[in-house]
């Protein structure tokens, strides 16, 4: 009998508000140290947290967007811990009742099918700031200017079934809050990190074995590795005769294996109840309707219009669609050109090929969409060789410029005028007159052969509808 | 000077030109540097600050642009948030700590004009009925050194008592502004939770700290708190009520305050001499057209225990952020975290304040929460309701302020018991968060007896009329002690 896996996500989304979730200080990311931490992110005595309206709004946002139940009372509570980088010593949070209730998405699941999964809730709560153990000797650094950025932190019910999938679910997330505009979903600064449940249980159980949790998971790779080491450390221990413990486990990277950072025995009771300093969060149906009104194309109706209405292909809509700026940039390019298959297949083929090559976002692509809406524009007009066409956007991509200039200044229209191509055509036809032969003896492979000497003289400018022509009108064919 | 120790006397005085702001602050100082050896109500004071927002006071007075408290010192106590001055809270966790900001009753009354005199002493994190926790020293009472002026505002109400400062703000969590005025023979006035903006008082226990004013008399506290209130946006509590200001300055609504029912609580146990200061107070408001019915609030006994549940919960986690990290008090050469956070705390604090949170942190923890936290917060609306209940017959209800007069100093020091039933009349207020006035009205062995007059949400008009109206047929308020004069 084989190991089943099961897994869920808790997955913390910074919110791009302007100010803090309980404060005015700045929210945006990095600063000198404790630079963007006022007297309330501070924890001075005396100075009470405010709620941030645009960080309610961003909840309710997402919450409409995984269809769920927007809780139009939820409460913030304390979550008492000692931190040097908590500095009120609790962290308000939404414990028993949250604002966004039970949803749900739909991801594409390793196995090829679509699955949906369930999730629990999402609630508003502050970060903390950052400690720093390496930069000072026998000394902690801690930096503040993390501390009430807002977070949505987003529950998810143990329906993953296998890391891979995990692994999805994150990045669909990172998707979806990336189309809300609610969130960055850049990683690399822990716009969104993680904290993955896991367990295994034989194929045919029905109960879910014991779980672990493994904290502060930064990356789409490490979900995957950590959940898979983790997923091996429990089999082994199982099947060994072993008992998995619920604990608390960290990340090794470097190693990558897990390690227990506590055990339940040693868990903290976080006295939650709720802050006396924040009334309860009533939400009016008025807000509801108005954020459901502003929602913005979800990526599951992006890609349905994307096949429909503009015939691509459900490969290519899906990874357009996959990030909002490249369907932006998409969308973009096909307003220019009018050619929304062109668009996609120079997308996918060439841009997503320089950019990843580069390991940039498309929002940085140096070629814009309205330069690489004129290069298609030039190609369906004739102007351009798809040869030609690729010569300019290498020659944009390295250094941008008005589409149109560049042709002139690289020499790249196409031959049209039948008299210079004749001349070529001639030239060529002497040359090899072997081919000729052969192709007047109906060998009509070798046309290809003559069209390709031909667009060589030219440096690929050569129409090749017209060299084509012109090789039979000579030839007499 | 005798009579230029009111608000009323002092702005009198200031708008005539008979005296300056900046003289009469002088002389409190001068006071103050003489005479509070003896009562240590004040932790800090700052002269250049005083006379410099005297002048200025002066200046806006000379242009006419004076308010009710332009030029009128006011002692703070030393709970409110101060950038010119520290702010210890009692404790020696905060002895050095300066806020950059100004709490926000600082602030609105700087606005008015009124003029800060100094920083009073409390028990520490206003957790105490004496002022002997304070870290700082106790305070005397001015009526008599070797009695207590009551706590937590002890510092406040002592001022005031000795003609140290003609009125002082306070902060009442379980009755912290009433029991000193009452020890002290002044007026004190716990506005309606929400009221008055609690940004940069530093919090004990948020859900019932309520600030407020204490003076000689009703007609001063109600000027104080007419500048104090306010709905305040960066206090998520606080409520705008303006209700205070419509109800005593139009007079169309004068009959509100004639031919009152008010409601005499039967409780458990009132002692003799209290008992007949009340059938005083009783027999004159009957005389000026009101009258006197039992009333009964059931739930009043399970106040102390849901009051010291409740507030040693908030307690124990507002008073977290005193970790030696960031600001105030740190032990010596801490050897790791757990170190530092153990000296730091167990040395910063004094021993109430470890007894509040520790009892809190229990209340809070798992297996405990539902018996003891959320049982209180039942016990809370059930008092609530009792009071409710009341309201729908009086218009407002008569109390002892205290179980007794001032007692002496170390006295029940050693019994928190006991020291915590010195809250029973006031607590059921706060839990309920309900406005209520405690005045003077009668003298025991020469120690003052103070009443309390308790009203329904929003109604602080009702109590400062009926208190002024007893104020003008008595004069246990115009009394102050021998060492004072």
């Amino acid at each position: 009998m084989s190991w089943q896996s099961v897994i869920g996500l808790e997955i913390h989304v910074q919110l791009l508000t302007a100010s803090k979730i309980f404060s005015a200080a700045d929210n945006t990311y990095g600063g000198a140290p404790n630079s963007k931490a006022c007297p309330i992110d501070l924890g001075l005595p005396g100075v009470l947290p405010v709620l941030n309206e645009s960080a309610v709004k961003m909840a309710i946002k997402f919450g409409l967007a995984i269809g769920a139940k927007i809780n139009q009372e939820s409460i913030f509570d304390r979550k008492n811990y000692f931190y040097p980088d908590l500095p009120k010593g609790y962290q308000i949070s939404q414990f028993e009742k949250p604002i966004v209730g039970e949803g749900k998405v739909t991801i594409d699941s390793d196995s090829g099918e679509k699955t949906s999964i369930r999730i629990t809730r999402a609630h508003l709560e502050e970060d903390a700031g950052k400690s720093t153990h390496d930069m000072f000797e026998n000394e902690t650094a801690i930096d503040l200017n993390r501390t009430g950025t807002p977070l949505l932190e987003i529950v998810s019910e143990p329906d993953l079934r296998s890391a891979k999938d995990a692994a999805t679910y994150f990045r669909t997330i990172q998707e979806l809050v990336k189309y809300l505009k609610i969130c960055d979903g850049d990683l690399s600064r822990g716009s969104m990190r993680c904290d993955a449940n896991v367990s295994i249980r034989k194929s045919d159980a029905t109960e879910f074995g014991e779980r672990t949790e493994i904290k502060n998971i930064n990356s789409f790779r490490f979900v995957e590795q950590a959940i898979n080491s983790e997923i091996q450390r429990q089999i082994e221990v199982l099947e060994a005769g072993g008992r998995i413990e619920r604990e608390t486990r960290l990340f090794d990277e470097v190693k990558n294996e897990t390690r227990s950072m506590r055990s339940k025995e040693a868990s903290q009771d976080y006295r939650y109840f709720p802050d006396p300093d924040l009334l309860p969060l009533r939400i009016s149906d008025e807000l509801i309707t108005e954020i459901k009104a502003k929602l913005p194309e979800l990526p599951d109706q992006k890609k349905e219009r994307f096949i429909k209405d503009m015939k691509l292909d459900e490969y290519n809509a899906g990874l357009l669609c996959k990030d909002i700026d490249l369907a932006s940039f998409f969308e973009a390019v096909v307003k220019q050109c009018g050619e929304p298959k062109m668009a996609a297949n120079w997308l996918i083929t060439e841009l997503l090929a320089k950019i990843n090559r580069e390991e940039i976002s498309v929002e940085y692509s140096p070629i814009s969409p309205s330069m690489l809406g004129e290069v298609i524009k030039k190609i369906k007009d004739d102007t351009l060789s798809s040869k030609t066409a690729k010569t300019l956007f290498e020659s944009l991509w390295n250094e941008p410029g008005d589409p149109n200039e560049r042709i002139k200044s690289l020499g790249l229209e196409q031959i049209d005028d039948s008299s210079a191509l004749e001349e070529v055509v001639n030239k060529v036809i002497k040359k090899n007159s072997d081919q000729v032969e052969q192709l007047k003896n109906g060998k009509t492979k070798v046309l290809g052969y003559l069209v390709g000497q031909i667009m060589k003289e030219t440096s690929g400018k050569a129409n090749p509808k017209k060299v084509n022509e012109l090789i039979r009108t000579i030839l007499e064919l | 000077m005798d009579d230029l120790n009111t608000v009323i006397g002092l702005q009198k005085s200031l708008r005539n030109g008979q005296v300056s702001s900046k003289e009469i602050t002088q002389d409190y100082l001068k006071r103050i540097r003489s005479r509070d050896k003896q009562i240590n109500s004040f932790i800090n004071l700052n002269h250049e600050v005083s006379i410099g927002q005297a002048e200025i006071a002066d200046k806006m007075i000379a242009k006419g642009k004076a308010t009710a408290l332009t030029g009128i010192p006011i002692a703070h106590k030393d709970i409110f948030c101060t950038k010119h001055l520290p702010t210890t809270c009692g404790s020696k966790m905060l002895e050095n700590f300066i806020a950059p900001y100004d709490a926000t009753v600082i602030s609105k009354l700087e606005n008015a004009g009124a003029v800060l005199l100094g920083k009073t002493n409390m028990d520490e994190f206003a957790m105490g009925s004496s002022n002997e926790t304070s870290y700082f020293g106790p305070v005397h009472n001015p009526w008599n050194p070797s009695c207590v002026p009551g706590g937590s505002s002890g510092g406040s109400a002592a001022a005031v008592a000795a003609n140290l400062a003609p009125c002082a703000t306070g902060t009442d969590t379980g009755g912290s502004i009433r029991q000193p005025a009452s020890f002290c023979g002044l007026t004190g006035l716990k506005p309606t939770y929400g009221t008055v903006s609690r940004y940069g008082m530093i919090a004990y226990a948020s859900s019932l700290d309520q600030a407020g004013p204490i003076c000689h008399n009703a007609e001063d506290a109600g000027i104080l708190y007419s500048f104090m209130l306010g709905f305040d946006p960066k206090d998520s509590t606080s409520i705008a009520s303006e209700k205070y200001f419509f109800a005593l300055e139009n007079n169309k609504n004068a009959s509100k305050f004639e031919n009152l029912t008010i409601g005499l609580p039967k409780i458990g146990f009132q002692t003799s001499e209290l008992d007949t200061a009340l059938s005083e107070i009783q027999r004159v408001l009957e005389g000026l057209g009101h009258k006197f019915v039992e009333i009964e609030l059931p739930n009043i006994e399970a106040s102390i225990p849901s009051y010291y549940v409740i507030a040693s919960a908030e307690a124990s986690t507002n008073l977290s952020r005193y970790d030696g990290v960031r600001f105030g008090y740190r032990c010596e050469a801490p050897k790791n975290l757990q170190d530092l956070y153990v000296r730091t705390r167990s040395e910063g604090f004094g021993e109430e304040v470890k007894r509040r949170i520790l009892t809190g942190t229990y209340a809070l923890s798992v297996g405990y929460f539902d018996q003891y936290y959320l049982k209180a917060q039942k016990v809370r609306r059930l008092i609530a309701r009792d009071f409710q209940t009341a309201f729908a017959d009086v218009d407002l209800i008569l109390t002892p302020t205290t179980p007794s007069t001032a007692f002496e100093l170390e006295a029940l020091v050693d019994n928190p018991i006991e020291m915590y039933q010195q809250d029973i009349f006031t607590v059921p207020v706060n839990l309920a968060g309900l406005p209520a006035i405690s005045i003077p009205c009668g003298f025991r062995n020469e120690m003052p007896i103070g009443a309390q007059f308790i009203a329904d949400a929003f109604n602080e008009d009702l109590l400062i009329s009926v208190s002024r109206e007893f104020q003008k047929v008595t004069d246990f308020h115009n009394r102050i002690p021998s060492s004072s004069r």
